[in-house]
């Protein structure tokens, strides 16, 4: 992986979504949503909590997610451009990490824009600081997961549309393992806990950092870019 | 500078190209011909190094599609077919990204991309975003994307496909050009621009090579008798083909009648001028042409690869 090569694509990548209007009116309704979860506790029961946001967060972005990385693949294999793109010397690895930053950029950009939310907590009390950045790197963590697999859902096809819808499947199904808790055998429960999204981010939320939970998301994030690589890459090693 | 040597490539159960053969030397401009769905762009994504052969091997410059593929793509510029292009990036942004990609450094970039933007004429329209650009300027900024690293090799998969024939002169300029200093494997349906820039021509037909070889070659293949062609005023079609096909070796022999005039043509082992001219007069046809036809390119094609 050469950098400048690197930074190019990437460079490349946030453009497509920066210099659109779509980033910033999925942007915009995202932070309209989560702006009502956090300001209705606030004035409606006068509570000064950040939970209202975080509980819902991890759903908005089943639908954010997916949202801005089906175009990533689907987008450039039926508009030629990967073939334009996988010509030129840059390693698939690179593309693939090109496509993966720029997304986790936008993501990055988005969750920038709910800071107002802790900062107002802050002026009318004393948060638990530990709690709130455990929050944000859970939320984060869960975007670039639901981002690896978006990416792989749109390494899969040329539609964009079916990318999202199977991104989305997969991502729901990776959400309400995490909330079957109740419902599976005894023996079960410690696999879907591990399995689900919600254990994870609600242990980062407490602010408590578990190598098991970075584990998680380090290998669920890895396991599907790997597959994405292998989908592009693919082409060119299989006869 | 680019050598096949027995390479397939299979879609599943479907054999696109099979067991190709094929050298062009440097500096040379090797036409490559087939009707639609012959093989074509298949063995130029195979020879940029976006697919994979199913066997065989193919080198560009020294490097294997397979096992130096990155080297390959540094060393090849590459035009895919329909010329993809980033539509939201202006033209000056997308050389840049290019340049970069192909990781050219200052002050080497901008002077790559100011030569590929003269050769190709593009610096009315640098500014332009691509997506509102004609088809001839979009052409042009694929070539010069392709030419930007100065590469040894050029892939051009129908370069002039769809456009129209100022453009067509404009693109075909280009390649001559271009041709003068680097070897170039140029993949079309377009006949005269084969006649006009390609030293030799490969001739696909269901995957296969059908031809190979310069164009007087394949001329000289192909020509099995020579044709000849007379138009006759207010003839007899019929009493005509009667007397003609008597001469000696006459075979094939149509006629078409417009309005007064009747063209006959005909096949021969030799040349038959002067015994068709002899008997016109004698006969005292009005004849208004008499003349060998020569064969074409477009006839050596219909005969090896019919669609």
């Amino acid at each position: 992986m050469r950098l400048r090569v690197l930074r190019a694509l990437l460079v490349k990548e946030c453009r497509a979504y920066f210099d659109t209007p779509a980033a910033y009116v999925v942007t915009i309704v995202i932070l309209l949503i989560s702006g009502y979860l956090f300001a209705a506790p606030l004035f409606i029961q006068s509570l000064a909590v950040l939970n209202a946001f975080t509980d819902a967060a991890p759903l908005l972005m089943l639908f954010f997610v997916p949202a801005i990385t089906m175009r990533l693949y689907a987008e450039e294999a039926k508009s030629g451009t990967l073939e334009v793109l996988c010509t030129l010397p840059a390693e698939d690895i690179d593309v693939l990490a090109a496509k993966f930053l720029a997304a986790m950029a936008l993501v990055t950009f988005m969750l920038a824009g709910t800071i107002l939310y802790p900062v107002t907590l802050a002026a009318l009390g004393s948060p638990d600081w530990g709690g709130v950045l455990g929050s944000y790197a859970g939320l984060w963590l869960t975007a670039a997961t639901l981002a690896a697999v978006g990416l792989w859902a749109s390494s899969l096809t040329r539609n964009q549309v079916v990318a999202f819808i199977v991104a989305f499947l997969l991502s729901f199904c990776l959400f309400l393992i995490g909330k079957v808790h109740d419902y599976v055998p005894l023996a079960l429960t410690g696999l879907t806990d591990f399995l689900g999204l919600d254990s994870h981010l609600a242990r980062l939320s407490r602010g408590v950092l578990d190598t098991r939970d970075l584990l998680y998301y380090a290998s669920v994030s890895g396991y599907f870019l790997y597959l994405a690589y292998l989908n592009t890459a693919g082409r060119r090693s299989k006869p | 500078m680019i050598s096949l040597k027995a390479l397939s490539k299979r879609y599943g159960d479907t054999l696109a190209v099979s067991d190709l053969s094929f050298e062009v030397q440097p500096r040379e401009v090797m036409g490559f011909l087939g009707p639609n769905g012959a093989g074509k762009t298949t063995t130029l994504r195979v020879l940029s190094g976006y697919l994979a052969p199913t066997s065989g091997t193919a080198t560009l410059a020294g490097c294997d599609v397979q096992k130096d593929s990155l080297e390959l793509r540094r060393r090849v510029g590459y035009l895919p077919e329909n010329n993809p292009l980033y539509e939201d990036m202006d033209v000056a942004e997308y050389l840049d990204f290019t340049a970069r990609v192909r990781d050219l450094r200052p002050p080497h970039r901008s002077e790559r991309i100011r030569s590929a933007v003269e050769s190709c004429t593009l610096g009315d329209v640098l500014t332009k975003p691509i997506g509102l650009l004609s088809k001839g300027f979009r052409q042009r900024v694929g070539l010069a994307a392709a030419i930007l690293h100065d590469p040894q090799i050029l892939l051009l998969d129908e370069p002039t496909s769809g456009l129209d024939p100022n453009q067509t002169r404009e693109v075909r300029e280009l390649i001559n050009r271009l041709k003068r200093e680097k070897t170039v494997l140029l993949s079309t349906h377009i006949l005269p621009e084969v006649e006009a820039s390609c030293d030799r021509v490969v001739i696909l037909k269901q995957g296969r090579m059908a031809a190979c070889g310069t164009i007087q070659e394949l001329l000289a293949k192909a020509t099995s008798s020579p044709k000849l062609r007379l138009v006759l005023r207010n003839a007899d079609p019929e009493a005509v083909r009667a007397i003609l096909s008597k001469l000696q070796g006459v075979a094939n022999l149509t006629h078409e009648t417009s309005g007064a005039e009747t063209v006959f043509s005909l096949e021969a082992a030799e040349d038959l001028r002067e015994a068709v001219f002899r008997t016109a007069v004698d006969r005292g046809w009005t004849l208004l042409e008499l003349g060998r036809v020569e064969a074409s390119l477009e006839s050596v094609f219909q005969e090896l690869a019919p669609s």
